[in-house]
């Protein structure tokens, strides 16, 4: 029983970061129908500015606490910025082209920034220090799931309610609810479509930057390359769940992190992607638009 | 009556020939010993090839200057492969007919393995400073087959060893990325567990390299209850193993390989790396010889010397020591002198074993302790 449960929160925990990442896949999608191949770097971007705060801080002697709360500010805000300024450059001016400029300057983006990361940085994994303390009560289950992994959950669950919240009661929710259903009636009653779009992508951002600080603190280690896997995994549960729809987005990350953890602890690991993989392809052989995924137009 | 008369006039060239090179051949061979180098000389390769010739060249410089073998020079007589296994054939039947008693050579595997029977053939012994491949030594097909690197396989026995008989472990998980490096060694590694009849191999697996996390394997490791982790790859998923298995309080030893054996490897994983244990080459590089040959090498081509220059260095070393113990280039008694005697190399004190492998080259255990990696002796 504890074998299961141990992956159960391993598949749970790894879930949840493919989550973080996989809410801005969807949004972006559900709102301009472009698949941002960026998004997995600014993940990246987010983890390696988290370092470079915890590096100063660490120096000022500053605590474990409000290092990780600096840390994740300082990434949340980075990573935002490059949100917002790869949506001005990459795609804004492709907003009225064909669906497959944009895809591709998005490919374009992502590679320019790995590069840019590379030569900026280094192409070693650093080491990242572990922000998230151990709790002292976790202590008598911490075989089965870490103090980290608790926080990684908690804080998941969270940012979901928070974005679930936002969409549903505030204005900017209903505005972006308005784009996603119809962007040039939106236009037409007076939504500025741009400010929406842009407001997405910082939203975005800042949860994949989340997701980069718990996840890179919680293994110890990062380098230039973590994005382009971690995007891959993340786009395939938004896929999964029903791209467009943010609880389809949550709940396919978690069916994907817990078939990996599954297939991995009670078959092999040599077949875990297989597993993932071709669960993939049954869910969308019997349901073509995701697991939550509607064919109507309402997708955020 | 003229058509003839030329057709005899070529006839008498091509005899007159003939005659030439026979007698310069007996003539040469009466006051040189020729040592035959064989290996990629030009093409891609040609890097590794001039590496190992230029070896032997030094050696045989030093070894000439101080009265050669058996009172005779020694002559190289290079002949090139381009590391291709139908090149290798033909170089193999020019030393043939050039009466070679031993070749160095060849460089790479697949060309070293067709030129060998050529040889076993003419009863002629063939030393390669570079090839790798388990098979030359291990399958008995080339009993006239030496090397002075270690064999692909070498890492995993040495794991191996040092798990079930230093630290007498009985239950081994074995681990690898995926890659021909990694699954490769680690293929061995559980062969050779298995063969020992000493230890169990609990668990077998090959992990994603690049995955976000391995909690999933490392719990399995967990339940599988291996006291050791034998893990073929390199260094960025050893750190990520090792570090999940230390959060997760599990005092399982790890034990990896040279691509582990990295001070990234270190770096990354910090004081979760402490106690690690990884195989790497022998440091040989304060040895006097060692020192001395790679001295010679600046002095001749000022540059440093290439891969598998020291190893051809003390391939023939050991081959002219072998020649004047036994007194004679003659096949048998040479093969038999370098499997008797240990012969000072740049790569350490070497002998062969009975398969025609090198004895004292080759690994070394090293274990991290206070954030280095110290050698074990």
């Amino acid at each position: 029983m504890d074998y299961f449960l141990e992956l159960f929160f391993g598949g749970l925990t790894r879930g949840s970061i493919y989550a973080l990442i996989a809410l801005g896949y969807t949004m972006v999608y559900g709102i301009i129908e472009l698949i941002n191949f960026a998004h997995g770097e600014i993940y990246m971007i987010g983890a390696f500015s988290a370092l470079i705060a915890a590096s100063v801080l660490t120096m000022l002697g500053l605590n474990q606490i409000a290092i990780l709360v600096i840390a994740s500010v300082v990434a949340v805000i980075y990573s935002s910025a490059y949100g917002f300024t790869v949506e001005k450059i990459a795609y804004k001016p492709l907003r009225h082209a064909p669906r497959l400029s944009p895809l591709i300057s998005a490919i374009g983006m992502s590679i320019f920034l790995q590069n840019y990361v590379l030569l900026a940085q280094t192409s070693d994994f650093l080491p990242f220090p572990a922000l998230i303390p151990e709790f002292a009560f976790m202590e008598p289950y911490s075989h089965i799931i870490s103090s980290a992994e608790v926080v990684i959950l908690m804080t998941t669950a969270f940012v979901m309610v928070l974005l679930t919240l936002l969409i549903k009661f505030t204005k900017i929710g209903k505005a972006m609810r308005a784009t996603a259903q119809d962007r040039d009636m939106a236009m037409l009653v007076g939504v500025n479509v741009n400010r929406v779009i842009s407001v997405t992508f910082i939203i975005g951002s800042s949860l994949a930057a989340i997701g980069g600080v718990l996840i890179a603190s919680h293994i110890g280690m990062i380098n230039f390359y973590i994005g382009f896997i971690a995007g891959i995994k993340a786009f395939t549960a938004a896929v999964l769940g029903g791209i467009g729809s943010i609880p389809g987005a949550v709940l396919g990350a978690f069916v994907l992190g817990w078939t990996e953890s599954f297939a991995t602890g009670y078959v092999s690991s040599d077949y875990e992607d297989v597993f993932a993989f071709t669960l993939l392809v049954f869910i969308l052989i019997f349901r073509p638009a995701g697991i939550l995924g509607r064919s109507t137009t309402q997708k955020v | 009556m003229k058509k003839l008369l030329a057709g005899r006039l070529l006839v008498a060239a091509v005899l007159g020939m003939f005659a030439l090179f026979a007698a310069a051949g007996p003539a040469a061979a009466q006051e040189t010993v020729k040592f035959g180098v064989a290996g990629a000389h030009s093409g891609d390769l040609a890097s590794y090839g001039i590496s190992g010739l230029r070896g032997v060249e030094q050696a045989v410089k030093e070894i000439n200057a101080k009265g050669g073998v058996l009172g005779k020079q020694i002559q190289i007589v290079p002949e090139d492969d381009e590391c291709k296994p139908e090149k290798a054939t033909n170089a193999a039947s020019k030393l043939v007919s050039e009466k070679v008693p031993l070749v160095i050579g060849h460089i790479c595997s697949g060309a070293t393995k067709s030129a060998m029977g050529i040889y076993k053939e003419a009863k002629i012994l063939a030393m390669s400073p570079s090839a790798t491949n388990p098979d030359l030594t291990q399958s008995g097909d080339y009993p006239n087959f030496f090397r002075t690197i270690a064999s692909d396989d070498a890492q995993a026995k040495m794991e191996v060893d040092f798990a079930l008989n230093t630290m007498k472990f009985t239950k081994i998980a074995v681990l690898h990325d995926k890659g021909d490096y990694g699954k490769g060694l680690a293929e061995f590694a559980k062969k050779f567990t298995e063969a020992s009849g000493k230890a169990k191999v609990v668990l077998y697996e090959g992990i994603t390299p690049g995955a976000v996390d391995y909690s999933a394997v490392i719990q399995k490791i967990k339940k599988s209850d291996a006291e050791a982790v034998i893990y073929g790859g390199y260094h960025p998923e050893a750190a990520k193993l090792v570090m999940g298995m230390r959060k997760k309080k599990m005092e399982t030893v790890f034990i990896s390989d040279d691509g582990v054996k990295d001070d990234t490897f270190i770096k990354v994983a910090k004081e979760y790396a402490e106690g690690v244990y990884a195989t790497g080459p022998k440091d040989t590089s304060q040895n006097p010889m060692t020192v001395a040959a790679v001295e010679a090498h600046k002095a001749e081509y000022k540059s440093d010397p290439g891969a598998f220059y020291l190893n051809a260095y003390a391939a023939t070393l050991a081959l002219a020591n072998a020649i004047n113990k036994a007194g004679s280039t003659e096949y048998d008694a040479l093969t038999k002198t370098l499997r008797a005697e240990f012969v000072e190399t740049p790569i350490g004190k070497i002998s062969f074993d009975e398969r025609g492998d090198a004895i004292g080259v080759g690994f070394s255990v090293y274990q991290v302790q206070k954030g280095v990696y110290v050698e074990l002796k």
